[in-house]
């Protein structure tokens, strides 16, 4: 079967790949361009371990065809640090141990950095609702919504 | 499988039209899902989102015309449609989460035919219309017109939606949608109602569409629901009227997610919740 081309941009930088018709993005992102950060817990759209940012929009890997990222700009957990220096989130993700086993927070890193560039001032609830689709077995969610909340208040702050 | 991506309608139909086995990609959180779990195994996918004039929400003849490729979120960052249609920006607001918005559309909503599916009893109660194109040209279908069963369309060989056309939005008019699911997100519905209904200056219903889902092999339009609540201002001797007649117009079956009979009692509760919204939008109090 013959493969698809791709050319596409990855944290900024363009990257050409080839595929099956049947890959995901995700199973580009982590079996060919060896970026694993992003995460398969369920590969139904489910569990949110997957997201991505595609063209300023959060979706799953998961239920994304490879081809489709044609042309496209796709932001992961690789690209969030800028080098040595963790994005805010990351860091108070870190001094708040929002995380315990880790398999979740590449998603929810992605996800809430997508939520605080569209609405710096979230309410709690708005967080929570934005981040249904990602589960954790882990924290029980409520250091995930407090280290958020706190995120943005010291991005507004610094802002 | 091959992977095709036309950029224009009449490439897709042809697409369609040359290959029986070919499945339209839109946002692909129903086909992706089928495809992984090997349900489907499709030719080629037809992804339509290269196609520009399905890509875009537009104001068309006082109404708006939504592309098929739309993904639900991008109806909920358009403050004139919320404002418009509010019953179905709600209910495609409700389909999965953040991410499954970035990508769902309401037109995929409405071909992959699930009885549950959320958008689509709060587009047929809006009156809406699906543009069809086909190797014939093209035609419109009232929405609750596509689905005729379980997984099953209405659409021939070479078909595929267009565009979803909700029509100008009459004066005095509110629309609203609600489910019942046992948690508040990511859950698929036991029971939805969507209700459009129009006032007079006395407050009294003049029209109203009444569409039940998740209680039938396929979205219900229910019209001996919908006469309850002419002419009444929608008090509460109306509603219970109409929430009568909602659970009566219900057929659904025992499954997992509730028995018959709760589902026809949680259809008539749903129904006058549902209204009750309705009713205060068109009253410009909500
Ligand atoms: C985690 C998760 C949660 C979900 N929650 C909900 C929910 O709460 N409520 C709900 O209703 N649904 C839910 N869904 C199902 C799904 O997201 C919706 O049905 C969605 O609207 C489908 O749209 P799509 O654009 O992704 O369709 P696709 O997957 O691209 O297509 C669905 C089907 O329709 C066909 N099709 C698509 N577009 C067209 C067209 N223009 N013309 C002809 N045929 C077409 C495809 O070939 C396919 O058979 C959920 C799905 C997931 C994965
Ligand atoms: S792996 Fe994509 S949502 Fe779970
Ligand atoms: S930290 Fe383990 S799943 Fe969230």
């Amino acid at each position: 079967m013959s493969q698809i081309h791709v050319i596409t941009t990855i944290n900024g930088d363009e990257t050409e790949f080839l595929c099956e018709a049947q890959e995901t993005l995700l199973d580009v992102l982590r079996d060919h361009l060896d970026l694993t950060g992003s995460k398969e817990g369920c590969g139904t759209g489910d569990c949110g371990a997957c997201s991505v940012i595609v063209d300023g929009r959060l979706v799953c890997a998961c239920l994304m065809l490879a081809g489709e990222a044609e042309g496209r700009s796709v932001e992961t957990i690789e690209g969030m640090a800028d080098g040595d220096d963790l994005h805010p989130l990351q860091q108070k993700f870190l001094e708040m141990a929002a995380l315990q086993c880790g398999v979740c927070t590449p998603g929810i890193l992605v996800a809430t950095k997508n939520l605080l560039e569209r609405n710096p001032n979230p309410t709690e609830e708005e967080v929570r609702y934005w981040l249904a689709g990602n589960l954790c077995r882990c924290t029980g969610y409520d250091k995930i919504i407090r280290a958020v909340m706190d995120t943005a208040a010291d991005m507004r702050g610094a802002a | 499988m091959r992977f095709q991506s036309p950029e224009s309608v009449d490439e897709a139909v042809a697409l369609l039209a040359a290959d029986p086995e070919a499945r339209v990609l839109a946002g692909g959180t129903d086909l992706l899902v089928r495809l992984r779990m090997g349900d489907v195994a499709p030719s080629a996918v037809i992804d339509i989102k290269r196609i520009t004039e399905m890509t875009t929400i537009a104001q068309d003849d006082g109404g708006w015309r939504i592309g098929a490729a739309v993904p639900s979120a991008e109806m909920n960052e358009t403050a004139a449609l919320v404002t418009d249609w509010p019953g179905v920006t709600e209910a495609a607001d409700l389909i999965g989460s953040t991410q499954i918005q970035g990508r769902a559309t309401v037109a995929g909503n409405l071909c992959n035919a699930s009885p549950a599916a959320d958008s689509v009893p709060a587009m047929v109660a809006a009156g809406a219309v699906a543009r069809v194109a086909g190797p014939n040209g093209s035609r419109d279908v009232p929405v609750e017109d596509i689905p005729t069963g379980p997984g099953q369309t209405s659409l021939a060989q070479g078909e595929l939606v267009t565009s979803i056309f909700l029509p100008a939005k009459p004066e005095n008019s509110g629309s609203a949608y609600l489910r019942f699911i046992p948690r508040t997100e990511m859950d698929i519905a036991v029971v939805g109602v969507g209700i459009t209904l129009t006032l007079d200056s006395a407050g009294a219903v003049t029209a109203a569409k009444i569409a039940l889902g998740a209680v039938g092999p396929k979205v219900i339009v229910a019209g001996d629901a919908a006469k309850t609540l002419i002419g009444t201002t929608g008090d509460d001797p109306a509603l219970d009227a109409l929430a009568a007649a909602c659970s009566a117009a219900a057929t659904p079956i025992d499954d997992k997610r509730g028995t018959a009979e709760f589902r026809r009692d949680v259809t008539g509760v749903i129904a006058k919740r549902t209204a009750r919204i309705a009713l205060a939008r068109a009253k410009g109090e909500a």
